[in-house]
């Protein structure tokens, strides 16, 4: 079918007209009667010996209905997952632990759980619990944690929890014959998710004794991993996922889950925690920094024939989700180019400061900072135009990705996104401010969407054709706020024939919606899309078998759109949806399925060369931007950012937009202002007053162009967008700025300061 | 037992007499009658999340006290509905998608209600700048300044 009617058209979300008109109830907006509060008491030392806690002054205050410690939890030690059920094996499995036990291993973490009749009671009796610490000297830095010797955050052996590597051709071979070679160290920060909404929600234990969680999650899933911490099966407890106000990774773990299951189990009564944003910034996940040595060699024509890097990367205080976020930087780190020789090497290793974890990118945008510089940086010294030494380089259509040796046999559109991106910057812009220096900068990459194969993702849908010709969908699918949900909706209106508004959809209930998996790795549109258009499409082949019975024509010959079964060709010969509704209802007819979508499924790699194939498929991208430096103040201006991404199909161009937007303008908070700065383990930016994320005003012209090739794997040809649209635009900024001022930032975020520092140092002493 | 005040304002023009603690927050004071729109973000005044309008002025209600409301008209994003000016800016938000997570949108649609009140000629740096005190984690704020400047554009028009 080539027309389409609903798919492709910029339509108002399904959830938007009740945002708008502030009527979505998100997780904090619901209450239950008896309804107590509860409050995590956080540990105030990033290192140090649980000697005693004494809970006895917490409990006697009045309107205390449990304190709870690790002593409390059926089982305080579990392991973390993410919606996985296919066995993946113990390196990627690290030990999850619900309250701190005997040792505390960062500053924020939760030692023991209150639950009171108001919220001031719950603060005043975490107040009361009496903990006695005796603090540890800790490590704070992920390279003197890698020594031998050094403190050890954990109960093991070393603070390394994975080690990775993946290599191709000989990499000594490939430096011999370079006749340029290029080393550099990048650096990158821990990044807030600073999502307008903290991590949150309400419990309760309903007449069947099932503990129901009402939260915004991204993985649902973790119904399993919360019954778990209790002992009991997993049905017994549930899942109700609450539209997220934002998500971008940090609602990938469980967040405060196990905390409410437990409070409301232990005191019988529905119980609400939310965290503060200090609380959210402190004590919740960030994104990994990295320390990343690069080695690059080229010929003289600017070809690549060597790249060797070596990424470590800080964990934190506990592994989360450190293995597979330390594997996506791995497979990313050679880039979007093809080069013979190739040896990457990642470690992660526990640290004590704030646990990181999954990020908008997944261990993407880190390395994707240093080879962009370092492609920036060859382009110079070569005098190679930036858009030629990355076309002369990058993938194309039949080539292979030069870490894992993954073959890309779809279009690849490297090349035309680089030269559409970089083009439509235009006519440089005159800035009559005479300490202003203009400057544009390029970036091109590509990244995953979808599961890593090994993991075998599954998505289930169930679509149900009503007999007054309205459709219900269940599907078990979080939305972050990206128009998940919607999307499902737009995909089902289209399969049958019916406009979006005669479509209702119920989400994310671990009890009643057919389970979707993830709202991760970018992968609902590709997952749950192809099981909603599966389910949809069985439905309608039912309904065209029935109308074709019905109009004594070849089923072939029909097609369906606006509520009638058409003749093709011939639009005046048609039956309405509704006869043919009648009609199947008469004989039985089911016109209601629940389909599976099954990605494709592989064996877990070998970890220390990881080869072959990883992910089902990928996401081309480049972004540009022109900026101006002020050398005065050093102060960043970003003029105009062009964003151009193969979408492969944009189901909804409104949405797919609004990722490639907002996802530039995330990565450009990255590049220019986000950092959480940690000091021996003291975070000293917990507010929106320190850690600072772009305004409006702050804003460029951001221009978004799609490329639909119409090749990727997800319904109608659709590729993900969610986390390639923001991993690039932090080096396609500091190339902009080394052509501004001529001076290389290399380490984030290129903060006024750095970029001062270095202009001293460029002038004075030379480079 | 910290000690309650009366209390009694006007909010989406129905009157509430209640009573309030001494430095319970406008934000906390609206919540707790029900009007769960109102959304806290930081409840330091950092992110505007929590945005409503106070006799004609967009304040933030989080470092607002519930006591100076008194006697207040107060406007939340569920009483835009009564009047076209917010009708069009919600309309608009909604058909240029200038919604994706909406945690931001009842704060960010307050702004711009009290913003296009008083200014009916914006550009499009003038509307980024006034809405510069509501954060938005997702949309970039591209649509966000596009759907507020068509409807100062339609506003010109029928004027």
């Amino acid at each position: 079918m080539s027309e389409f009617k609903i798919v492709g058209k910029p339509i108002p979300r399904e959830d938007a007209r009740a945002k708008a008109k502030g009527e979505l109830k998100y997780a904090d907006d619901f209450s239950l009667p008896g309804m107590l509060y509860g409050k995590v008491l956080h540990s105030k030392y990033p290192a140090a010996k649980i000697i005693s806690i004494d809970t006895t002054k917490a409990k006697q205050l009045p309107g205390v209905h449990a304190v709870l410690t690790a002593r409390d939890v059926p089982h305080n030690e579990t392991i973390t997952r993410f919606g996985q059920s296919a066995e993946v094996g113990k390196g990627f499995e690290g030990l999850y632990r619900v309250l701190a036990d005997k040792k505390v291993r960062f500053r924020g973490e939760a030692v023991a759980l209150v639950a009171a009749d108001t919220e001031e009671i719950a603060e005043e009796a975490a107040a009361l619990i009496e903990v006695n610490y005796e603090p540890l000297p800790g490590v704070f830095d992920p390279v003197e944690a890698m020594k031998p010797g050094a403190y050890l955050v954990g109960e093991g052996d070393s603070n390394i929890i994975c080690k990775f590597g993946c290599s191709q051709g000989d990499i000594k071979k490939g430096f011999a014959e370079a006749e340029v070679i290029i080393e550099d160290t990048y650096q990158v920060p821990f990044v807030d998710h600073a999502y307008l909404e903290t991590e949150g929600g309400v419990a309760w234990i309903d007449e069947k004794e099932v503990i129901n969680i009402r939260v915004g999650s991204q993985v649902i899933e973790h119904f399993r991993d919360v019954a778990e911490v209790l002992g009991l099966p997993h049905n017994q407890v549930r899942y109700i996922g609450t539209m997220m106000g934002g998500g971008f990774g940090g609602k990938e773990d469980i967040t405060v889950e196990t905390y409410l299951a437990l409070l409301t189990w232990k005191t019988k009564k529905p119980v609400r925690l939310f965290y503060t944003r200090e609380e959210s910034i402190l004590c919740h996940s960030k994104r990994h920094p990295f320390i990343m040595h690069y080695k690059v060699g080229a010929k003289k024509d600017g070809r690549l024939v060597a790249l060797e890097a070596e990424l470590i990367s800080d964990a934190g205080a506990y592994p989360y989700l450190s293995p597979w976020v330390n594997l996506y930087a791995t497979v990313n780190a050679a880039g979007p180019y093809c080069i013979p020789n190739v040896k990457i090497n990642t470690y992660c290793v526990l640290t004590n400061n704030t646990f990181t974890s999954a990020n908008r990118g997944f261990g993407a945008p880190q390395p994707n900072v240093a080879y962009e510089s370092l492609m920036d940086e060859l382009a110079y010294k070569l005098k190679i135009d930036p858009l030629e030494i990355r076309r002369k380089n990058c993938i194309t259509t039949g080539k292979s990705l030069s870490t894992t040796g993954q073959v890309f046999n779809t279009y690849v559109a490297l090349p035309e996104v680089a030269e559409k991106a970089w083009k439509a910057l235009g006519e440089t812009k005159k800035v009559e401010d005479k300490n202003k220096r203009i400057g544009r900068g390029l970036a091109i990459g590509l990244m995953s969407y979808g599961r890593m194969t090994f993991l075998h993702d599954t998505s289930r849908c169930y679509v149900r054709l009503e007999s007054d010709g309205s459709v219900l969908i269940r599907s078990g699918i979080p939305d972050l706020g990206g128009g998940q949900v919607s999307l499902l909706c737009q995909i089902a209106a289209e399969e049958l024939g019916v406009p979006m508004s005669k479509i209702r959809i119920y989400y994310s209930d671990t009890a009643l919606t057919p389970l979707a998996g993830t709202t991760t790795a970018t992968r609902q549109t590709y997952m749950s899309g192809n099981a909603t258009l599966k389910a949809a499409r069985e439905i309608k082949k039912r309904i065209i078998q029935k109308a074709a019975e019905m109009m004594n024509v070849n089923p072939e010959k029909l097609v369906i759109g606006e509520e009638k079964i058409i003749v093709k060709y011939d639009s005046a010969q048609y039956l309405p949806l509704l006869e043919v509704i009648k009609a199947c209802n008469t004989e039985g007819i089911e016109l209601f399925c629940e389909a599976q979508f099954k990605g494709p499924f592989t064996m877990v790699p070998d970890l220390s060369n990881i080869r072959g194939t990883i992910f089902p498929d990928f996401t081309f991208g480049a972004q540009a931007v022109e900026i101006s430096v002020d050398i005065e103040t050093g102060q960043v201006e970003v003029l105009k950012l062009v964003t151009c991404y193969d979408v492969g199909k944009a189901i909804n161009p409104l949405s797919v937009e609004g990722q490639m937007e907002g996802g530039s303008i995330y990565g450009m908070g990255y590049a220019l202002m986000e950092e959480v700065v940690m000091e021996k383990g003291v975070t000293l930016t917990p507010s929106f007053s320190e850690y600072i994320i772009p305004t409006a005003a702050d804003v460029p012209e951001v221009e978004a162009i799609l490329v639909e090739s119409g090749g990727g794997l997800g319904p109608y040809g659709a590729k993900g967008i969610g986390e390639p649209s923001c991993s690039i635009i932090a080096p396609a900024i500091l190339n902009a700025i080394y052509d501004a001022v001529g001076v290389r930032i290399k380490s984030l975020p290129a903060t006024p300061e750095k970029i001062i520092r270095a202009l001293k140092k460029h002038y004075f002493e030379g480079r | 037992m910290m000690e309650e005040y009366p209390i009694e304002l006007t909010i989406n023009g129905e009157k509430i007499v209640s009573t309030a603690k001494a430095e319970e927050s406008l934000l906390r004071f609206l919540r707790r009658h029900g009007f769960y729109e109102v959304k806290g973000g930081c409840e330091k005044g950092d992110c505007g999340t929590c945005t409503v309008i106070m006799n004609g002025k967009a304040i933030k209600s989080c470092i607002t006290l519930a006591g100076q409301a008194n006697g207040k008209e107060i406007l939340t994003v569920r009483g835009l509905e009564k009047e076209e000016s917010g009708r069009k800016l919600q309309e608009s938000f909604v058909q240029h998608g200038a919604i994706q997570c909406g945690f931001c949108t009842a704060g960010m649609l307050m702004t711009a209600k009290a913003y296009l009140d008083e200014n009916h000629q914006p550009n499009k740096v003038e509307i980024r700048k006034a809405i510069s005190g509501n954060l938005c984690r997702c949309t970039g704020y591209k649509k966000i300044v596009e759907a507020i400047y068509a409807v100062a554009e339609e506003n010109q028009k029928s004027k």
